[in-house]
């Protein structure tokens, strides 16, 4: 099969500027017509025609998922990222034309729980958004700790707050104000299932205090995309397509792939979703593994890498594509 | 003997483990039979963990003999009842209470083992967190495709089914729900062509 | 052209049979002279005019008869449909996937008028004119999934997606090959697929599995499967082997071309959009060996797949003590020839 997904071809109809470092988008189906409904916690996945560069860069849905009139997504500008959100942020306009994938849904809610508690911290505040609004429409019960820096760029708190009081509790860090996960964590009834959407920092935290604490992997949720780094140049020859390529300082082997036109699959362009995984046929060198699929034994044995995020610093790299 | 180790089969059917300690502030143990010996080895492998432990253990056909040691363990709570079945609304009202974090150990035949994992499944404990390790009998719990009924302790191959009387196969698909393994009737292409009953594991 | 749906049974007196038009379009799972496991998915976004392939939920002649079947099976044992707490939601994608699928493919059979919530249905072949509203159960007759399988043929497995697994936590199962729901249900992949020889060992399910797992939203896959059954019995469950595995013994010399059936599964898979379910419907064609061999590369093929099938996938798939028999058939319809690559007739 084919890379990726189904594409859908939309237009921007919005930009809001939430505070100085977010802004939020609307796209509505070019040409009219209903947006395909999707659960909460989905991504999509947008292209971004940046000159000479295809970026394709993975943001949550926020809006309510039975809302098929249009999607919105956040960015959060990233003014040392590889240039995706600065795209966002400049020079994408209201009635620009886009292209954007079908929602996939790594993060997905497990219907099952008694009680769903989520833990946000940042711009992870977007999955939760659209689950919370399935969840309100379900009558679940759920109930929401979200970290933010100050009133000031925590998005979307007053909303929250106003529509949600019970359920969302608010943590200013520069107020000195967290979470005390262990006190939250404790006591919590047999079936909660616990998410984190936010930092890498805190979704270890969260993880390895519920597990010490014993609870079972099964109910521990995490979504954390990483976004492909910058690195030094290296070049790959791709056996099956018989073509050797360079990837850039600022490009990912995957969108090097892709720019030789190879077929390369993907999902979540940020190591998480395994779809992307390669075999390494050969290889002088070091491997810079930035995933979170391949496990130990993986990285150590050579044989295997995710161009999506991870890079090769040597003198050869030979890959099965 | 009490422990068995049972042959490699099909992937639905149970693996059992080795009991260990785990991290929680509480821990719920069920055991029939043998599996107060399960019991005994985790209790002597860490000693504070009883402090924070429920006991719920049936002796079925070993009477008295363990009871006196099990007191001995000092068990935060332990409850010794007849049976498993007449224990089921008592275990209900204490997974109510119980909260994200409970560790559950299951030991002793695999028809208790199974039931248990059944109402602790249901209260909300993935089935893959709960500990579980096979001692004493290897008599099987057996639902009828058929009519659907349950015989308890079969230990041939092929069976009569208690409630509809037809001669089943013993089969090794099992099913976490119904916490049976398969019976399915032997002689349905030849009627009364039925194999003697060989002892399962013999 | 109008379908001409047939009065005929599955049972007892056994009158199903397939007109000339249904031969003409039967699935033939062979590709090539032989048979093993494989993952063998493609895209689900069509097939050629008139094949079993080109709606996403075909209907055939057979349409009326097999609901009437699978209301009988019901009548007798409810537990072959059931659904988890957890899966109605799943349950109204499934319905609303169906609804829209069969209207907007046959809108001369089926019209499905939306004004937001409020839903009306008309399924013209079974006389069924139904307003309900939209994600609220108590409006219709039976649960979502109950209610639109009753009303489409195949089985249906609806698939949980957690823990990078899959879950059989609801179903809709009456033309089955052997399998039990009300065993199944709660089960994940590898374990409800645990009784399948070799598969495992092969990586099969693994292979399979992670393809599954990734399928998206507006990107359905398919797959053809198949067994063989004596009699046009749709209901081969383990729940009646007690009464329907005699019937394997009834076959002879004489009547083997009239009363061996292939069993052909077309299996599909689509990502439900709420839930992030996966629905997998299991749709069974049965063909007589008499009618099959009238399509000769299909006559030569089978007879050379059966001759050469492992035995323990004969018996896996209930036929061994049969196979000589249906061989003999079959070797009267090879004359040798080669055959052509694919699946399609000559």
């Amino acid at each position: 099969m084919s890379a990726g997904t189904n594409k859908i071809a939309v237009t921007v109809t919005d930009i809001i500027e939430v505070n100085q470092l977010v802004k939020r988008f609307k796209f509505e189906r070019t040409g009219g017509g209903d947006l395909p409904v999707f659960s909460g916690g989905a991504h999509t996945v947008v292209e971004m025609l940046d000159k000479e560069i295809t970026r394709l860069n993975p943001y949550s849905i926020m809006s309510d998922p039975m809302d098929q009139n249009a999607y919105t997504i956040s960015v959060r500008r990233d003014d040392k990222g590889r240039g995706g959100s600065l795209f966002m942020h400049h020079q994408v306009r209201v009635g620009d034309e886009m292209v954007i994938s079908y929602p996939v849904n790594l993060f997905a809610l497990d219907l099952r729980a008694k009680k769903h508690l989520m833990i946000a911290g940042g711009i992870g505040i977007t999955p939760f958004l659209a689950q919370i609004k399935q969840l309100t429409t379900l009558q679940y019960h759920f109930e929401l700790h979200y970290s933010v820096r100050n009133n000031t760029v925590g998005s979307y708190v007053d909303e929250l707050t106003s529509f949600y009081p019970k359920n969302t509790h608010i943590y200013y860090s520069d107020d000195g104000q967290s979470i005390d996960l262990e006190q939250l964590l404790d006591g919590q009834p047999l079936g909660t299932h616990v998410y984190i959407c936010g930092p890498k920092d805190m979704i270890t935290w969260v993880y390895e205090t519920a597990e010490s604490m014993g609870w079972p992997r099964e109910v521990i949720h995490y979504e954390e995309f990483l976004a492909p780094q910058s690195g030094k140049p290296f070049e790959v020859l791709l056996e099956q397509s018989n073509k050797t390529i360079q990837v850039g300082e600022h490009q990912s082997l995957l969108e090097a792939m892709e720019a030789a036109d190879v077929d390369a699959p993907y999902l979540c362009r940020g190591g998480a979703c395994g779809q992307c995984e390669t075999n390494v046929i050969s290889s002088e060198g070091q491997f810079i593994h930035r995933d979170h699929w391949l496990d130990d034994e993986q990285r150590k044995s050579g044989k295997k890498i995710m161009p999506c995020v991870s890079r090769f610093e040597g003198k050869s790299l030979v890959l099965d594509r | 003997m009490s422990k068995f180790k049972f042959p490699n089969s099909i992937i639905s059917r149970p693996v059992y483990g080795v009991l260990k300690p785990r991290n929680g502030k509480s821990h719920l143990m069920i055991a029939d039979a043998e599996g107060a010996e399960a019991l005994f080895e985790i209790a002597a492998s860490n000693t504070a963990i009883m402090a924070k432990s429920h006991i719920l253990y049936f002796p079925k056909n070993t009477g008295q003999s363990y009871i006196k040691k099990l007191e001995k363990l000092n068990a935060a709570q332990l409850y010794i009842g007849p049976s498993y079945e007449a224990s089921v609304s008592r275990l209900r009202r204490v997974l109510e209470d119980a909260h994200v974090g409970l560790q559950v150990y299951l030991t002793g035949t695999e028809s208790l083992i199974g039931q248990a994992m059944q109402e602790i499944v249901a209260a909300g404990i993935p089935h893959t967190a709960i500990q579980t390790e096979h001692r004493g009998s290897v008599a099987r719990r057996m639902q009828c495709v058929h009519c659907k009924g349950i015989t308890e302790d079969v230990v041939t191959d092929p069976f009569v089914c208690s409630h509809c009387g037809l001669h089943l196969f013993v089969r090794d698909h099992y099913s976490r729900r119904h916490a049976a393994f398969q019976g399915v009737c032997v002689d349905a292409e030849n009627p009364g062509d039925i194999p003697d009953p060989v002892e399962l594991y013999s | 052209m109008s379908i001409q749906f047939k009065k005929e049974t599955f049972r007892n007196d056994y009158t199903f049979k397939n007109s000339q038009w249904a031969i003409d379009r039967f699935p033939f799972p062979f590709h090539e002279d032989s048979y093993m496991y494989s993952v063998n998915m493609e895209q689900h976004q069509g097939g050629p005019a008139g094949s079993v392939f080109e709606k996403r939920f075909d209907v055939d002649e057979h349409y009326l008869a097999e609901m009437e079947d699978r209301a009988l099976v019901l009548a007798e044992d409810p537990l072959r449909c059931q659904s988890l707490p957890h899966m109605t939601l799943a349950g109204w994608d499934l319905l609303e996937l169906i609804m829209v699928s069969k209207s907007e493919d046959y809108p001369d059979l089926f019209q499905l008028h939306r004004e937001g919530n409020n839903w009306r249905w008309i399924n013209k072949p079974m006389k069924i004119d139904d307003q309900f509203v939209f994600m609220d159960e108590t409006t219709l007759p039976y649960g979502p999934m109950e209610y639109i399988t009753r009303q489409t043929q195949g089985d249906f497995a609806v698939l949980d997606q957690r823990d990078d697994n899959l879950w059989m936590d609801a179903g809709m199962v009456t033309t089955q090959a052997d399998w039990s729901l009300d065993f199944d249900i709660g089960m994940n992949f590898f374990e409800w697929h645990a009784p399948v020889p070799k598969a495992h060992e092969m990586g099969i399910f693994v292979r399979a599995l992670k393809f599954l797992l990734n399928i998206q939203q507006g990107s359905p896959a398919r797959r053809l499967n198949w067994t063989m059954t004596v009699n046009p019995l749709l209901d081969t469950s383990p729940e009646n082997y007690h009464k329907w595995g005699v019937e394997k013994s009834t076959l002879t010399v004489e009547n083997v071309g009239e009363k061996q059936h292939l069993r052909v599964e077309l299996q599909t898979f689509f990502r439900l959009p709420r839930s992030n379910a996966l629905v997998f419907p299991i749709r069974c064609y049965l063909i007589r060996l008499e009618e099959l061999v009238t399509v000769p590369k299909w006559g030569r093929r089978l007879h050379r797949i059966i001759r050469d099938l492992p035995e323990e996938l004969a018996t896996y798939k209930g036929f061994i003590s049969n196979r000589p028999m249906i061989q003999e058939y079959l070797s009267g319809f090879d004359d040798g020839q080669p055959t052509s690559d694919g699946i399609w007739p000559d």
